[in-house]
């Protein structure tokens, strides 16, 4: 579906890439990792058709770059800095879906289930919106539309943890229909949602190598979390993740979504001393 | 052209909100009405009384604002928004290279003329309020001449926009071109005929290379047919042009200038990097 054949860049005698040889399938679930200049942005802006570049970058055969409406009309991108658009956010919304064919009533549906309603901010500059919003509406702007390849910069960084899990369950529902790119700095932040992961270093794949897929995108784990003593951080945290005081503060109730459990876990061992308890058992498959 | 449509009016609405509009417009708008506080109309020179005499002021100020003030805004926003980051994610949606740029050019230049025209509508309109007689001549030519400048200096904006990589690099190139005409314009032209190293003819034609002289003799031209300010200048442009000849190539050059900068930017742009 994707396929990089001997891909190279240069910015004067900087070589971002290197060489990029890849093939991406329908229905993988990629994640790009790497260290700040890697090649994640040269890469994705490749594929984008954005930057020139020595060998070819194929979508289903299709040049990005020189058949830019066709190609680009089947990817739905999310960047990881929202641009500082003035316009108002129904504007941004109308470009978009005019551009891609889209319903933007579509558009509007999926940022009411990220949790944001449209209605209300439609003449908000975008600009002027929280990072938490900006990327909501990004998401929604490209997962509103039948998009086959979704290439997602950071997604989930800046979203809370309830939509993060709705953002997961949006993914699961084009997991066989889509195929993924999704980078990060960090492996722990993306491993859930992958099914591949490429490693990226000075321009060249150093690790290419399948994920075990036991946990879906969609999957729910019931977590109960007990600790030693009364603690108003760790209560503000687990508030944040809609959990439940069972009693004092002593004992926690919730919901993780499956691929945030590692996130969940981190936020946790902040308060490793104080918790005496943690325990994941699998609820349901949505 | 859908597509070209949908650029343009974003870009209209992306300039509404941003702050260089809101002056651009205050500038005008507080020109025309300086103007008319400082009683302009009812000063009279060189015969020219009314609202005659105010659009004669008024294009001469334009000529010295517009220019400067479109370059910078042009080559700042477009080199910005590049820098941002938005270049990145709009490019990212199906929208073609031609359809973006062209789209783009469409949306800016409504933006820079419309506030330049407006001010003049609104001069011509307070002046059929107060009885004051309206030169639809002249007006329709200023008009004219307005339109030929913003395009020129547009479409150099976006060239620059499109060889330029950084905003810093964008304004100082845009800085530099502005200053470059301007010297032209009198200064170093008028240093070369003096130490006669040039026929008066070679000089003319550098001169009327230089859009920002053929607007100012072009508006010179329509309260001065003779070009007698000009002295013996004026008799190599007549010669040439004839006083219609002159009036019209003064709209063409410049717009053509303007268009083959624009499209030259359009051929980098679409060649190299985008974002």
């Amino acid at each position: 579906m994707i396929q990089f054949q001997n891909v190279s860049k240069t910015f004067r005698k900087a070589r971002v890439l290197d060489g990029i040889a890849l093939d991406i399938g329908l229905g993988e679930r990629v994640a790009l990792i790497g260290s700040n200049g890697a090649g994640k942005t040269t890469l994705i802006r490749c594929l984008l058709g954005e930057y020139t570049h020595d060998g070819q970058v194929l979508i289903d055969g299709a040049s990005p770059r020189l058949e830019r409406t066709r190609v680009l009309a089947q990817v739905g991108f999310v960047p990881q800095l929202p641009p500082p658009l003035k316009m108002p956010v129904g504007q941004l919304v109308g470009f978009a879906a005019s551009l891609c064919g889209t319903d933007p009533a579509r558009i509007n549906a999926l940022a009411a289930r990220l949790g944001l309603n449209l209605d209300i901010i439609q003449g908000q500059p975008f600009v002027k919106l929280s990072g938490g919003m900006k990327q909501k509406l990004l998401i929604a702007i490209a997962l509103g539309r039948d998009a086959r390849i979704l290439v997602l910069d950071e997604p989930a960084a800046n979203l809370d943890p309830e939509a993060r899990k709705i953002f997961f369950e949006l993914l699961a529902e084009r997991a066989e229909s889509a195929t993924m790119l999704i980078s990060s700095h960090r492996l722990n932040e993306v491993s859930s949602l992958v099914n591949r992961v490429l490693e990226m270093d000075l321009g060249k794949v150093v690790l290419d190598d399948k994920v075990a897929d036991d946990v879906s995108l969609s999957g729910i784990l019931n977590c109960r979390v007990c600790v030693k003593r009364m603690d108003a951080a760790l209560a503000k945290a687990l508030s944040t993740w809609k959990f439940r005081d069972l009693g004092d503060g002593l004992e926690w109730q919730g919901e993780v979504a499956g691929p945030d459990r590692l996130r969940f876990l981190g936020m946790i061992s902040r308060y490793v001393a104080i918790t005496s308890h943690v325990s994941f058992t699998e609820a349901q498959d949505v | 052209m859908k597509q070209l449509w949908l650029t343009a009016k974003l870009d209209i609405v992306e300039s509404l909100h941003a702050r260089w509009f809101q002056i651009y417009s205050l500038v005008f708008g507080g020109i025309v009405a300086l103007l008319f506080l400082f009683g302009l109309t009812e000063s009279r020179v060189l015969g020219f009384i009314g609202l005659s005499r105010l659009l004669v002021t008024y294009i001469q100020l334009t000529m010295a604002i517009l220019p400067i003030f479109v370059l910078i805004t042009t080559v700042r926003s477009v080199a910005g928004d590049r820098e941002a980051g938005v270049f990145e994610y709009l490019l990212s949606l199906p929208v073609s290279l031609s359809a973006w740029f062209w789209g783009k050019i469409v949306g800016r230049y409504v933006m820079v003329f419309a506030p330049v025209f407006l001010a003049m509508v609104g001069a011509v309109l307070v002046a059929l309020v107060r009885g004051i007689e309206v030169p639809w001549g002249i007006f329709g030519y200023y008009t004219a001449l307005l339109a030929a400048m913003a395009c020129c200096f547009l479409g150099i904006g976006m060239l620059i926009s499109a060889l330029a990589r950084s905003t810093d690099m964008a304004q100082g190139a845009a800085f530099l071109v502005w200053l470059t005409l301007l010297m032209f314009l009198d200064l170093i032209l008028l240093g070369v005929m003096i130490q006669g190293r040039v026929s008066p003819e070679l000089a003319v034609t550098i001169a009327l290379a230089n859009p920002l002289q053929v607007f100012r003799t072009a508006a010179l031209s329509l309260f001065d047919p003779q070009l007698i300010v000009l002295g013996p200048s004026a008799f190599v442009i007549l010669d040439l042009f004839g006083s219609l000849g002159f009036k019209v190539f003064a709209l063409a050059y410049p717009t053509l200038l303007g268009l083959g900068s624009a499209a030259l930017g359009y051929h980098i742009f679409r060649r190299g990097d985008l974002p």
